[in-house]
């Protein structure tokens, strides 16, 4: 294992999108759209509403419903296409839901240990024990200022969103992934929820783990310091750059890259 | 009316089995006048099909055809069948009383230690040399229903127990009904349990079939009387084997100030039916009946509820949940009747079904008869697939598929589950639910 890992550090991208075209009822929502990912980079991704986003991070995740009609993805140089969406989150694949799920009748520490056990199995890992487990799960929510009487109830039932963003970035810091998508983490919180669940993913930064950070908005990069930053328009990146291109942004709006895409 | 119904080949079978039966069936004098006049009900209505209202959705002329002739008595060969199958679902703490083949296995029971007010005896012995009075509430139920009376009419055995004023057991009782027959054969068996004033228990009831069995038949009834501020806890584990078929019935009175707590799961067998009638005929009582079905394969199963609130002030809560695989056949049919003079009465019932497959079926009837005018009663009822935004958020965490659909139809029972007081039971209905998880991965 440790050998075809440090090869594929060497030799390629942890992520690559090439000229990826996807459709949804027939109506093609990406025209062609590529991104290249290298570890430990910030990527972020910014763009109007409807310019494809949101589904980037769905199908780099595996969500059903989208028809991927042109280009590829390779994530670790596999084609990550051609895995269900476990397989990908046991390959190091974490989606930050921008708005995760009630999963009444789950308690959050039961779903913590059947995922993070499932993925382990799956790489062919041995599996936690629950005094391991939950002395694990303690810190991570301790650093995370999640209280144990939250991970008691079901998953996100009756969470605020604050917490509810608080929790995905838990499972982050919880299964480790090598590539994190946030997708819209800011929507939804205020600004003293936004710089805990920014905290969280800072501390997550690492030079093996990229991130993927989908915002609207420019705010949250004040928070999370992206490497590069590239806008989405009309379901392709029309413009890459470092991070002053976000503050560029903020000032001029999107509407000189509508017309651009 | 001269018309005289020709009796098809079957009936005409159990009716001279009955006949040669009836002689070696245990009670005589009025005890076998009763049986001779529940088989008449039995005969006049024959196996309950689609045309009977209660019947509509379990129609037995259909699924079962007939019914098969009663066991053998056991021998030590069947003792022994059935003393390997209770080792894998034996409970730990309770008092366990063996019925294998429709007779009481006294040998495999636990008969010693008894709590001060607990009196456990045989329906033979009852049968045979007991009080009139007792007897004849043995007998009672049988002009309701032709599977009751069939029942009634060819009961072999089965447990009467009494608690008395005032007594609450410290150890749950379990009786289980094992099959081990090799033949097609079909047993027959009534029990009863009688709590007296501010008694308490728990009652644990198992069916199971030993390795090996094929086609088998399950008659059961139970007759259930919680006096006036006892509590009775009821669980029921349907585990027999895959081409049994298991008619139950149960008929439960409620004194005053009483609670009466109620859980069935259905996870074996091929065809059965559960048939509760619950009457609350004292004020101020309680009853929470909860249940689930976990079906696959061509499974057909059928809770049936009648809860009859007879006086005021009277609570109940009713929580079911189907879980249906393959081509299986949930039926949950919940009546609530509030008679007239029955105000303040709260009733609720829920059913929920899960369908996991493009053929599996449920049938969810809930029906609320309301006389009274100051009461809250409510009653829902949902069918739906599995929750393909919930399926996705597990699956993009790293579950598969099957671990996915596991851990949402662990929660969707579990709001069932949960209504178990005692936490060892509750374990149990869990333990029976992964089990059942497991095979279908």
């Amino acid at each position: 294992m440790l050998g075809t890992r440090h090869k594929w550090k060497k030799m390629m991208s942890l992520l690559e999108v090439k000229d990826l075209q996807v459709r949804v009822d027939e109506r093609e929502i990406l025209h062609g759209l590529s991104l290249t990912v290298n570890p430990g980079e910030i990527h972020a991704i910014m763009g109007p509403n409807g310019s494809g986003k949101s589904t980037l991070s769905h199908v780099i995740a595996g969500k059903p419903g989208y028809e991927v009609t042109g280009g590829e993805i390779l994530f670790k140089g596999e084609d990550l296409l051609e895995m269900s969406p476990d397989e990908r989150a046991v390959k190091g694949v974490f989606l930050a839901f921008q708005y995760p799920v009630e999963i009444p009748g789950v308690t959050t520490i039961n779903f913590l240990r059947t995922a993070l056990n499932a993925q382990r199995k799956a790489r062919g890992e041995a599996e936690f024990l629950v005094p391991d487990f939950l002395k694990k799960m303690r810190s991570v929510a301790g650093s995370l200022n999640i209280p144990m009487d939250m991970l008691k109830r079901g998953v996100n039932v009756g969470f605020s969103g604050g917490e509810k963003k608080r929790n995905e970035i838990l499972q982050m810091a919880l299964f480790e992934p090598s590539l994190c998508i946030l997708d819209e983490m800011d929507s939804g919180l205020d600004i003293d929820a936004l710089r805990v669940a920014a905290d969280g993913v800072n501390a997550l930064r690492s030079p093996d783990r990229a991130m993927v950070v989908i915002t609207h908005y420019q705010r949250l990069l004040n928070y999370i310091v992206p490497d590069f930053v590239h806008v989405m328009s009309k379901g392709r990146v029309v413009k890459s750059g470092g991070k002053e291109l976000a503050l560029e942004l903020e000032a001029s709006g999107y509407a000189q890259f509508e017309d651009a895409a | 009316m001269n018309l005289v119904l020709a009796k098809t080949e079957t009936a005409r079978e159990l009716s001279d089995i009955f006949d040669v039966a009836r002689d070696r069936l245990p009670g005589s004098g009025k005890v076998a006048d009763a049986r001779r006049q529940a088989f008449e009900v039995y005969e006049r209505a024959g196996l309950p099909h689609r045309r009977i209202e209660d019947w509509k959705y379990t129609d037995l002329r259909v699924l079962m055809r007939e019914v098969l002739p009663p066991a053998p008595a056991p021998d030590a060969g069947a003792f022994k069948l059935a003393g390997t199958a209770l080792k894998s679902h034996a409970i730990a703490g309770v008092r366990r009383l063996v019925l294998v083949d429709g007779v009481f296995a006294p040998q495999l029971s636990d008969l010693d230690d008894f709590d001060q007010g607990l009196s456990v005896r045989t329906l033979r012995e009852v049968l045979e040399a007991g009080d009139t009075a007792l007897q004849a509430q043995l007998l009672s139920p049988d002009s309701s229903d032709p599977m009751v009376a069939l029942s009634g009419a060819m009961m072999t055995d089965g447990l009467v127990i009494e608690v008395a004023d005032g007594a609450v057991l410290t150890k749950p009782l379990h009786i289980v009904h094992i099959a081990t027959a090799a033949q097609p054969v079909a047993m027959f068996t009534r029990s009863l349990l009688k709590l007296g004033k501010t008694a308490g228990a728990t009652l644990v009831e198992s069916y199971i079939g030993a390795d090996g069995v094929k086609t088998y038949q399950v008659h059961d009834s139970l007759l259930l009387t919680v006096g006036d501020g006892a509590r009775l806890d009821h669980v029921r584990l349907v585990e027999d084997g895959r081409e049994a078929f298991n008619i139950c019935a149960a008929v439960v009175t409620l004194g005053a100030h009483a609670h009466f707590s109620t859980f069935g799961m259905t996870s074996g067998g091929n065809v059965s039916r559960y048939q509760a009638v619950i009457t609350v005929a004292g004020e101020h009582s309680r009853v929470e009946t909860s249940g689930v079905n976990l079906l696959n394969g061509r499974q057909h199963a059928d809770t049936t509820l009648f809860l009859d609130h007879a006086v005021p002030n009277g609570a109940s809560r009713e929580v079911f949940r189907a879980v249906v695989d393959d081509r299986g056949h949930s039926v949950f049919q919940g009546r609530i009747i509030v008679r007239p003079k029955a105000q303040k009465t709260d009733a609720r019932m829920m059913t929920r079904a899960l369908l996991l497959s493009d053929d599996a079926e449920a049938d969810n009837k809930p029906e609320l008869e309301i006389f009274a005018d100051d009461v809250a009663c409510g009653h829902g009822a949902t069918t739906g697939a599995l929750d393909e935004s919930l399926l996705f958020y597990l699956r993009a965490r790293g579950l598969s598929e099957k671990e996915a659909q596991a851990l949402l139809i662990q929660a969707f029972v579990g709001e069932a589950i949960e209504q178990i007081a005692n936490d060892d039971l509750r374990g149990l209905a869990i333990s029976a639910a992964e089990r059942w998880l497991a095979a279908r991965s």
